[in-house]
């Protein structure tokens, strides 16, 4: 017999007893998400940042030291940041190697913890949320939602298709419960609320 | 494989007060973030509930939805392994790495593949393995392996990981600051993912309606693993699936607040298919999984999120370390697990527990874990795997407890003796319980006689 064949008559013998899938709890909601989302996102370690429109939000990045000082930077939102390196023409994801600063567009953001939803379809290379030192992620205002029950709500997918939370920048406590910021992925994550 | 019991492996472990203290330091710290996590939701108990009834509803179908599974997962693109047991798992990895020519693989978390023994299987074959969690890289060089679950280099200092770094990765010699030596692993770790073939990842959920796998990390290791090389290799253990997109909703807000007191772990990566030009490969295994699902006192051990949450909360395990439990998961669902596998082997891990049911409160999913380390006590003893020292006491004890009378005598006797043996003799190498700490002052009278009746 086939191991998967195997398996599966094995699990269906165990006999564990019928249980139906029950309701999901009713979540939280916050008086005022955006403001919980930012107390999330800075907690987390991330910055937060809120400006009516992209060149608002340009100008309020251009303050950040790692991205004024950025001389590699991609940038998938426009009127936000610039690109130095032509994502059409790249196929191989080690070319992101290098690159000092992404820009990205995120769906939703998530109050209860300050993730973004960073969409794959949207991103040419995949590596792009971790390969690069810093991210900053922008979000439109109204793309808000309360928790990560609400969140999945309202992601789905259709075959094929990568996608991720982001919540603030890579980071370990592994050294003695240490906290450190800038792990393997984006030492700094800002996120741009906009609208 | 005989293997030394738990009591003797612990007590080395506490001979060295200091680190002992520490690590029940370093522990109980990580407990407290997940209490004022859980506390921040006042839904907190009803996910707990949730959980363990989704985890419940999904073992009583898993065939069904493993099929479901393989079914949308293959139409996303990526290929579907089945393996019975880790010599199974094991020659899958090795038969795509080696079809493809991979020499040098990248991995992130797994402790499926720790359970396999992956590692020097894929070694002895002319692979190069590098685990890429920083805690696994550690331990890693090291030549050990994890001592927990969820924070595998737990167990050593930062001036350890100082020298380590400075003989394998060139840091400055002295050097011991965290920020520093993992800055210095970052680069090296990355040239390594650059130069990487293919990348190998655990799984923390895989969603059958939608045939996605979802890996946390808080370093990105992962992403990184399986954004630079085209290969990636995901292994799962049959219980990792949940039936919906939707239930990711309570296990994401569950499995981080329980495992180090964060909100959400930094990435929640979700996969269907491979990217671009790239494979997917999805190893699901058994390794004795439908077995314990099959044994109906154990059962729910399976519903573990492998949040490491009654880790950090268990007395014996802050006190005793991880290493001490023999196995590769350790703590209280360790203690469940292992005399699972091999009774024999694992016959004292049930009584490494004050049975406080702590682990069972802390539990995402919320496993009766004090119960089931009873339950394996009582079917321990009714095989006789009891060690000799502890049968004697406790036929002592039961045919105490069945004479009142002579029940208060030994209490009168007893703390008579307490307060006025020598303490050479009172801490002895026979009472158990004064190694390691102070019995606590002996009261001159009992609880009884304070209550004012003897009645019986
Ligand atoms: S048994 Fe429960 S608390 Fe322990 S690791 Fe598993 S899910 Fe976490």
């Amino acid at each position: 017999m086939d191991s998967r064949r195997a398996i599966l008559e094995a699990l269906r013998r165990a006999g564990a007893p019928a249980v139906p899938a029950p309701p999901h709890p009713a979540p939280i909601r916050y008086a005022d998400p955006e403001r919980q989302f930012a107390e999330a996102l800075v907690a987390v370690g991330g910055r937060f940042f809120r400006a009516p429109d992209a060149a608002g939000l340009s100008a309020q990045l251009a303050g950040l030291e790692p991205f004024a000082s950025a001389r590699r930077m991609v940038s998938l939102v426009p009127g936000v940041g610039r690109s130095d390196l032509d994502l059409s023409q790249a196929a191989d994801p080690h070319a992101l190697e290098g690159l000092d600063y992404a820009v990205l567009p995120g769906e939703l953001g998530v109050a209860e913890n300050g993730a973004v939803w960073v969409a794959g379809d949207r991103l040419p290379l995949r590596g792009l949320f971790v390969v690069p030192q810093h991210l900053a992620i922008v979000v439109p205002a109204g793309a808000l939602v309360h928790t990560m029950q609400d969140a999945y709500a309202r992601i789905s997918f259709s075959g094929r298709g990568f996608g991720v939370f982001v919540s603030g920048p890579s980071k370990t406590a592994d050294i003695e419960q240490a906290l450190v910021i800038g792990a393997h992925g984006a030492r700094s994550c800002a996120v741009g609320m906009v609208g | 494989m005989a293997q030394a019991g738990h009591p003797e492996a612990a007590a080395r472990f506490a001979a060295d007060d200091a680190r002992a203290h520490w690590h029940d330091q370093a522990l109980w710290f990580v407990r407290l973030k997940r209490d004022r996590q859980a506390r921040a939701l006042p839904e907190w108990e009803a996910l707990r509930a949730c959980a363990e009834k989704i985890k419940a509803h999904t073992a009583s179908r898993l065939a069904d939805y493993l099929e479901e599974f393989e079914r949308n997962a293959t139409a996303a693109g990526a290929v579907v392994h089945w393996a019975r047991d880790a010599e199974e798992h094991n020659r899958i990895v090795h038969g795509i790495l080696a079809a493809r020519g991979v020499t040098r693989l990248v991995k992130s978390k797994s402790m499926l593949t720790e359970e396999c023994e992956l590692n020097p299987y894929l070694e002895a074959r002319g692979i190069e393995v590098v685990d890429t969690d920083l805690g696994e890289r550690i331990v890693q060089l090291a030549h050990e392996r994890p001592s927990h679950i969820v924070l595998p280099a737990i167990h050593k200092k930062k001036e350890e990981i100082g020298v380590l770094f400075h003989e394998q990765l060139g840091t400055a010699a002295g050097a011991s600051d965290p920020a520093y030596l993992t800055e210095a692993a970052r680069g090296h770790l990355r040239e390594k993912f650059l130069a990487a073939q293919a990348g190998l990842t655990g799984v923390n959920f895989a969603v059958a309606e939608t045939g996605g796998v979802v890996v946390c990390t808080n370093e990105g290791n992962a992403d990184m693993g399986t954004s630079l090389p085209p290969i990636h290799i995901a292994c799962m253990g049959v219980e990792k699936l949940v039936p919906r997109l939707a239930d990711l909703g309570v296990f994401t807000r569950l499995l981080a607040r329980s495992a180090t007191g964060q909100p959400v772990t930094t990435y929640t990566s979700h996969f269907h298919g491979p990217m671009a030009g790239g494979e997917l490969h999805v190893v699901v295994v058994d390794n004795g999984r439908s077995a314990l699902l099959a044994a109906p006192p154990h059962r729910r051990a399976l519903s573990c999120i492998r949040c490491g949450a009654c880790m950090n909360t268990c007395p014996v395990f802050r006190r005793s370390g991880g290493y001490s439990y023999g196995a590769v998961i350790p703590g209280p669902i360790g203690s469940i697990l292992s005399p699972a596998r091999d009774p024999a082997r694992h016959a004292t891990l049930p009584f490494a527990s004050s049975l406080c049911g702590s682990c069972s409160d802390v539990c995402p999913v919320r496993i009766d874990l004090h119960h089931q380390l009873l339950a394996w006590r009582g079917e321990l003893v009714a095989q006789g795997r009891l060690p000799a020292g502890k049968r004697l006491a406790m036929k002592l004890a039961s045919f105490v407890f069945r004479h009142p009378a002579l029940y208060r005598l030994g209490g009168r006797v007893g703390r008579f003796l307490l307060r006025h043996l020598p303490r050479a003799l009172l801490y002895g190498r026979w009472n158990a319980w004064g190694r390691q700490r102070e019995l606590p002052p002996a009261p001159k009278k009992s609880f009884r006689e304070l209550y004012g009746r003897d009645d019986g």
